[in-house]
């Protein structure tokens, strides 16, 4: 996963063969790369709201239906 | 008949415990895509409902998070061509997210990162958080939405961009006074 994430060199080589990098990258990351994942890592690590209980009920109950 | 009929109990609880797992997956995926936490639950409710009745269609042994993916994705789009109901970008849902520790090293904040994201196209949105956020190959996520392996690698080259220029200021922005 952590290769996915870098830039496609490339591209990036490409793109930006006159200038240099805008910022310093660790590790061959841009920052924000590491706050997407923190962002989404955010969400997949709350518990499920009650408002799924609903759903995990008819999940369960839909066996007996048929 | 009636270890046929065993097996497909089993199989049916085995269905929905990966689907239950899944959840949490498709929540944060939903999230990103309409920045909207309460429409990304009733998204992912309404994936899990139509998985669910599509169950016979999974091929077991399969990856359970790009089929489910793929649905959800498929949903929120005809959602979005249904109702033409423009996401808006929930501010406070934004502020929420500032009470997670800060990245130490710099100051982007999630509320940021989000805002950032919510601005992408919505193409390259969902290319980058499959790839950068998900942890999809190239290749599963091109699967799942429906494009060429190339497409893909391109709407995400895009999406980085966009979000460097975003969130990460050039040398000649930053020397800008601060107002």
């Amino acid at each position: 996963m952590e290769s996915a994430l870098r830039p496609c060199h490339t591209m990036v080589d490409r793109r930006q063969s006159n200038r240099p990098p805008s910022r310093p990258r660790h590790d061959g990351e841009p920052g924000w790369a590491k706050g997407l994942r923190k962002l989404y890592d955010s969400v997949l690590d709350e518990p499920l709201p009650d408002s799924f209980d609903e759903l995990l009920k008819k999940l369960d109950a839909s066996d007996n239906g048929k | 008949m009636a270890s046929d009929t065993r097996q497909e109990t089993d199989s049916r609880d085995d269905f929905r415990q990966t689907l239950i797992a899944t959840l949490p997956h498709l929540r944060a995926f939903a999230r990103g895509l309409c920045g909207r936490p309460d429409l990304a639950d009733d998204l992912v409710q309404e994936t899990a409902i139509k998985a669910w009745a599509a169950q016979v269609r999974f091929q077991p042994g399969t990856n359970m998070r790009a089929w489910t993916f793929t649905i959800l994705r498929n949903h929120y789009l005809s959602e979005l061509r249904r109702h033409r109901r423009q996401v808006d970008y929930d501010p406070e849902a934004a502020e929420r997210l500032l009470v997670m520790d800060a990245d130490q090293e710099g100051p982007l904040h999630l509320s940021d990162m989000d805002a950032a994201l919510q601005k992408l196209p919505a193409e390259r949105r969902e290319a980058l958080l499959l790839i950068g956020a998900s942890g999809f190959t190239y290749e599963e996520a091109a699967r799942i939405c429906d494009c060429a392996i190339g497409t893909m690698k391109s709407r995400v080259a895009r999406a980085r961009a966009e979000l460097a220029r975003l969130l990460d200021p050039e040398p000649e922005d930053a020397s800008l006074p601060h107002i």
